[in-house]
């Protein structure tokens, strides 16, 4: 019988496989980030250990780092010493790392990717749970707590149990301003934030096919929103144009060898998939979400939902303790909800085409009296690139602000923070009660959505921008 | 890691579903470089109301959290594991468990127990009747066990093996070292490395 994707990287990378014991699985790429890495080397310290393979390690400093005055002394000392401790870890135990002004870093997984470290058929890890975004090179790519960060450092693989696979097939075409993030959001919606448990989610398709690395990469970001283990998309000409080139992607005789191998990274046509989803992407509207969890969005031109219309107990629950949270009274039309922030970046929309379009929207137009809205490019090198296409003064001269690289308010671990019951549309990952600052209000949207929303104040698509901004605004369902 | 054979404990009912990482210790307790003293951030925001069902003094010194469905989703912080078991939990159980979370509580010694719904209600509601019912969780025999409850579990005997014997994966993994160096013997040279580039 034929083999998945997912099935075929993972054969691919069996250092040992013996009954009555998880697969001991080989990993290509490791990357590391301050956060979940202290304890990790403390464990290493403790045991007399060092890093097996330092050549396959790469660290970066993101969720702590300022996004203002880089240049000065972190002012948190908490954050300071844990960059502090990443710093010298890595060069007690001889792992690269880009700091905080070095021209490489960034967020962890915008960083991999754009470096070509990130490529079809490898196995990637990162004690971060959105490590789930290599997966859209066909990389097995997901998420490690600190305890298995150690154990990568110390042995380059990873006992794991076996995974369940799952087809998520979008055919047709996206209609016009609706993008990844509408997808996936709208994915994450339907099969639920625990609905891709234990899976590796697929994502194929024509809709998926026809999308760009960042599209895609913003997909795969957000799969373990739904709960998966990983999410993929096969590796085709789109991904081999987007590496081609960078940094650390092969070369030569390499560079053929590898493409010829990667052209094998397909779902073979007799496969079965453990479960299978399929959407229309034809009927698609741009999605936010309204409550506390990824799962609890809508179509931008509905309503609140009321709680009462969720038939299972715990769901209902969940939506009462949701809109009680975010301050939201069901039947609100969502375009009538007035935001205090809009936040664009991180891991999930923090990329070049993520801040054009962003810019697009903006451009000749101010930000609504009373919204702050910060843009954050998640790497020194998308910020550099915004700059040289004037991005940068686009934003500014709206009226946004323009900041340094980072995870910043994705999760608020710098002094990038929402204020207790301030509102925000966001393009990051997580509405998380808190997840933006304590109290913070979060609604995910794409950057085109946090763009209009900016514009108007209150949550908005781009195509409600040529409305007059006086009236009453339309609901259309 | 410690060994867990049993553990009989008082209970913590969190009626809650989808408790997500944030809510179990907020990121800013992520800048910690240990793992230990995580007890104050569990459940921070939470725990701010007196309402809340930990800061009910008959809820002190209790050892089981008994969640709702969904525990321990997003983000992958083992950090969220050392909260509870720095603030005293032993074992979790819950109808659905994120999957990271369950990972990681594992290889701490965080016993997280998978167990169906309607078993999930009659612990909330046995315990909630009374604050002082103990519930015993046993790893040899894998099951739950209270008044009027005995529900076995299901666990990966790999991952139950290595719980009752307290045992490091590290070490277990290094016993293969050959095996390793051999794998690293095949792999291609095209295989992407994070040497800088000149
Ligand atoms: S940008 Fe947000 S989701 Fe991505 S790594 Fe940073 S904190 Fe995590």
């Amino acid at each position: 019988m034929g083999r998945t994707l997912a099935e075929k990287v993972w054969d691919d990378h069996v250092v040992r496989r013996a009954e009555g014991e998880p697969d001991l699985l080989y990993i290509d790429l490791h990357l590391l980030h301050e956060v979940t890495s202290p304890q990790a080397f403390d464990g290493l310290r403790l045991a007399g250990r060092t890093v097996r393979r330092t050549d396959l390690t790469i660290a970066t400093e993101d969720h702590n780092t300022p996004t203002l005055d880089i240049d000065k002394p972190i002012a948190d000392p908490v954050s300071r010493v844990q960059l502090e401790t990443l710093r010298r870890n890595a060069a007690e135990f001889g792992v690269r790392i880009h700091s905080l002004g070095d021209v490489e870093q960034g967020v962890v997984h915008v960083v991999g990717p754009q470096l070509g470290l990130t490529q079809p058929g490898t196995t990637v890890v990162c004690g971060d749970s959105h490590t789930s975004t290599h997966g859209a090179f066909g990389a097995l790519a997901f998420g490690i707590g600190t305890s298995q960060v150690e154990h990568v450092l110390a042995t380059q693989t990873l006992p794991l149990a076996p995974f369940r696979t799952m087809a998520i097939t979008v055919e047709g075409e996206l209609p016009e301003g609706v993008t990844a993030k509408d997808l996936i959001l709208a994915i994450i919606t339907r099969i639920g934030t625990g609905g891709g448990q234990g899976y590796v989610l697929e994502y194929r398709g024509s809709a998926i096919r026809s999308l760009s690395m960042e599209a895609r990469m913003t997909i795969c970001n957000m799969s373990i929103e739904a709960g998966a283990r990983a999410g993929m998309i096969a590796p085709d000409q789109t991904t081999f144009d987007y590496l081609q080139g960078r940094p650390h992607a092969p070369e030569g005789e390499d560079w053929d060898a590898a493409v010829e191998y990667w052209k094998t990274l397909v779902t073979d046509e007799d496969a079965v998939f453990d479960a299978e989803v399929f959407i229309d992407a034809t009927e698609l509207t741009p999605f936010v979400t309204w409550g506390t969890n990824p799962g609890q969005g809508a179509p931008l031109g509905a309503r609140v939902p009321d709680p009462v219309s969720f038939a299972d107990p715990q769901e209902r629950t969940a939506a009462e303790n949701a809109l009680k949270y975010m301050g939201l009274q069901a039947g609100t039309p969502l375009r009538e909800v007035a935001v205090d922030a809009v936040f664009v970046g991180s891991c999930t929309n923090g990329r070049i085409e993520d801040l054009r379009a962003a810019a697009a929207i903006v451009e000749g137009r101010k930000v609504a009296e009373g919204v702050r809205m910060l843009v954050v490019p998640g790497s020194v090198r998308v910020a550099l690139q915004a700059i040289e296409e004037g991005l940068d003064k686009v934003f500014t001269a709206a009226g946004a602000e323009w900041r340094h690289a980072g995870c910043s308010m994705c999760l608020g671990m710098n002094p990038d923070q929402l204020a207790p019951g301030e509102r925000c549309a966001s393009t990051s990952n997580r509405n998380f009660e808190g997840r933006q600052g304590k109290g913070g209000r979060t609604h995910l949207v794409s950057p085109q959505v946090a763009a209009a929303t900016a514009v108007l104040g209150r949550l908005a698509a781009p195509a409600d921008l040529a409305a007059p901004v006086s009236t009453k605004p339309s609901v259309e369902v | 890691m410690e060994k867990f054979t049993t553990h009989t404990g008082r209970a913590v009912p969190l009626r809650r579903s989808n408790v997500d990482t944030d809510q179990i210790i907020p990121a800013h307790w992520l800048k910690k470089v240990t793992r230990s003293g995580f007890e104050d951030g569990l459940f921070e925001a939470w725990r701010k109301d007196s309402e809340f069902i930990l800061n009910q003094p008959e809820r002190q010194g209790a050892t089981v959290l008994v969640a709702g469905p969904e525990f321990g989703t997003g983000s992958s912080r083992e950090h969220a594991v050392w909260a509870l078991q720095n603030y005293g939990f032993a074992a979790v159980v819950s109808s659905r468990f994120a999957d990271i979370f369950r990972g990681n509580s594992l290889k701490n010694g965080l016993l997280t127990v998978v167990l169906p719904q309607e078993t999930v209600e009659r612990l909330w509601a046995l315990t909630e009747a009374d604050p002082a019912a103990e519930i015993t969780v046993d790893l040899q025999a894998r099951e739950v066990r209270a008044e009027g409850v005995n529900a076995p579990f299901e666990l990966d005997d790999n991952v139950r093996w290595r719980l009752l014997n307290g045992l490091d994966d590290i070490s277990i993994t290094l016993q293969n070292a050959a095996d390793i160096a051999a794998f690293e013997g095949t792999r291609p040279s095209f295989k992407p490395r994070t040497l800088p580039v000149a």
